[in-house]
């Protein structure tokens, strides 16, 4: 094993995530929704909050680690790190700034965690009501493109064209996380199943996503808690080992005006080859995935990118049948994801995977040991993890 | 060439950045001219613009101007009106333009014509002057029409 690694050190100990609202549905203002979830994380692992020592967020989180442990009344805030990122794509690389944070001996019990509450402060999905934009929003807001849909639509419209994907792959993502959601009662969209007439009836967002091709946007909050593997095993029966957690961006990913030199991508040709090689695995011990849905056009991306399919077999993978749990060959996104669990900015697909490892998902795949879930596809820089059992380890 | 605006009033307008950065781009709009950044020292093409060469790293990042011929490399048509001013408008075409004489640099832009029209990735497109003289201060907009419009 290498010496340079999070995998067999450090274990999530523990979950927590608040009841998942509707957007602007949320009782509670957004700092409360962060609060509750990192003391239901505490409960999951059973462990006093007090042992706390350090925060890591991303996404520009608004509820800081200071104010978290002023409230909580922390003896002590070691460790306190903000994920640069737009988007969701910091989710996974929360959970592995705080792993490192433990493999290091910066702190020793850290909460990853995200908190939204759009109510009180607004949304994603339209554009911002300002009068005038400069730097590179002033190459593309003036031309109708302000919306996340927007920013990536052209992504998916060249995936077709280049690699003859079909758009039945984008249906069968976004029917497989429906299906999903019917048995988790967590998900805003239980009891709200889709069907493929549903899905190709419903409104253009922007062409080629359709409505149920885009995230949901809720309030809500989850939290992650993530100790050294040997307390992990004084604490907890179900401690759940990440793998492997990457972090990052292809050559110059951050290029304005849609300037990506590799344009087709959901961000993940550099970060999964290093996430496979650090844990350990394949893709092909990989049984069940957690792939972040911005909108369904990245997940076939970002499938391909994790070596689970190819460009050339994508057609005949992504089915319904094969994206379901628990007997398709791919189970994808069993908890809803963000389009009918819940968007908590990734978090709770994170939540999901350990979830699978711990053998407690209403979705469960049947002896998983090795679960993948990524973050952010197509932002500047994604993450993407993977956990496993003790077994796992090896 | 010009054209009329394409959308409805009421987006945010563009204004150059405060650093300087791509004022010459903005000028050049105003004067019907296409300009985009290029390296003095190697002659590497880049957009948008950047203070420093991606490829040599060499701060003396030039401004060229550019015939304004280019090719759909890939294209949208929004729906749902995400800001109030397209509360009307309708469908629209977003157009991502790869410029082949200036080393494929791409730039975002509206197609114009029938908003329903078929879209060919790969088509041959050309850019117009979209002015809006009457904001203040006034900008002009670099919009995109096909060279050889469907018979």
């Amino acid at each position: 094993m290498s010496e340079h690694t999070i995998r067999g050190r450090v274990a999530v100990v523990g979950v927590g995530e608040t009841t998942y609202y509707r957007r602007g549905e949320s009782p509670d203002p957004e700092f409360v929704l962060v609060l509750k979830a990192v003391l239901n994380a505490c409960e999951d692992a059973g462990i006093d909050s007090r042992t706390i020592d350090g925060f890591c967020s991303y996404s520009n989180d608004r509820n800081m680690p200071a104010r978290l442990a002023n409230a909580l009344g922390l003896p002590e805030l070691r460790y306190s790190v903000m994920q640069w990122g737009s988007g969701g794509g910091g989710a996974a690389a929360a959970i592995g700034n705080a792993a490192a944070a433990v493999t290091a001996g910066y702190a020793d019990c850290v909460v990853a965690y995200r908190g939204l509450a759009q109510g009180q402060y607004g949304r994603f999905g339209s554009g911002a009501r300002t009068n005038a934009v400069s730097g590179p929003p002033a190459f593309t807001v003036p031309y109708g493109v302000m919306s996340p849909a927007q920013i990536y639509a052209m992504r998916t419209t060249r995936l077709y064209h280049d690699h003859d994907i079909s758009p039945d792959t984008l249906k069968a993502v976004a029917m497989a996380a429906y299906h999903h959601a019917q048995r988790n009662p967590r998900a805003v969209m239980q009891g709200r199943p889709l069907d493929a007439e549903t899905y190709d009836q419903a409104r253009w967002i922007t062409e080629p996503f359709r409505l149920y091709d885009c995230c949901l946007e809720n309030d809500g909050a989850a939290a992650v808690i993530v100790m050294s593997a040997d307390r992990a095993r004084d604490v907890t029966d179900l401690p759940v080992y990440p793998l492997s957690i990457q972090q990052g961006g292809p050559h110059r990913s951050g290029a304005t005006v849609h300037n990506e030199p590799d344009y087709v991508t959901s961000s993940f040709k550099t970060t999964a080859p290093r996430l496979y090689a650090q844990a350990g695995v394949g893709p092909g011990d990989v049984d069940v995935v957690q792939s972040y849905e911005n909108f369904t056009g990245a997940v076939v991306m970002s499938l391909i990118e994790h070596g689970l399919c190819t460009y050339e077999s994508a057609n005949e993978v992504l089915t319904f049948d094969n994206l379901i749990a628990p007997d398709g060959g791919l189970p994808l996104n069993t908890s809803g994801g963000n389009l009918a669990e819940c968007y908590m900015h990734g978090l709770g697909l994170q939540i999901e995977a350990i979830r699978q490892i711990r053998g407690t998902s209403t979705n469960q795949v049947p002896g998983a040991s090795v679960a993948l879930a990524n973050a952010g596809p197509m932002v500047e820089v994604a993450s993407t993890a993977l956990y496993g059992t003790e077994e796992a380890l090896g | 060439m010009t054209t009329e605006p394409y959308l409805a009033p009421g987006l945010a307008a563009p204004r150059p950045a405060r650093d300087g950065l791509d004022e010459p781009y903005w000028t050049g709009t105003r004067e019907h001219r296409l300009r985009v950044q290029r390296c003095r020292d190697c002659d590497t093409y880049q957009w948008g613009p950047e203070w420093m060469c991606h490829n040599c790293q060499s701060f003396a990042i030039g401004w060229v101007e550019v015939d304004g011929r280019g090719r759909i490399y890939s294209w949208q048509r929004p729906h749902h009106p995400v800001h109030p001013a397209l509360s009307d408008q309708g469908p629209y075409i977003v157009v991502l333009v790869e410029l082949p004489e200036a080393g494929d640099i791409r730039m975002v832009g509206n197609l114009l014509g029938d908003p329903l029209q078929e879209v060919r990735i790969g088509a041959e497109v050309e850019a117009v002057f979209e002015d809006h003289d009457d904001d203040e201060p006034p900008y002009t907009l670099v919009q995109w029409q096909l060279v050889s419009p469907p018979a």
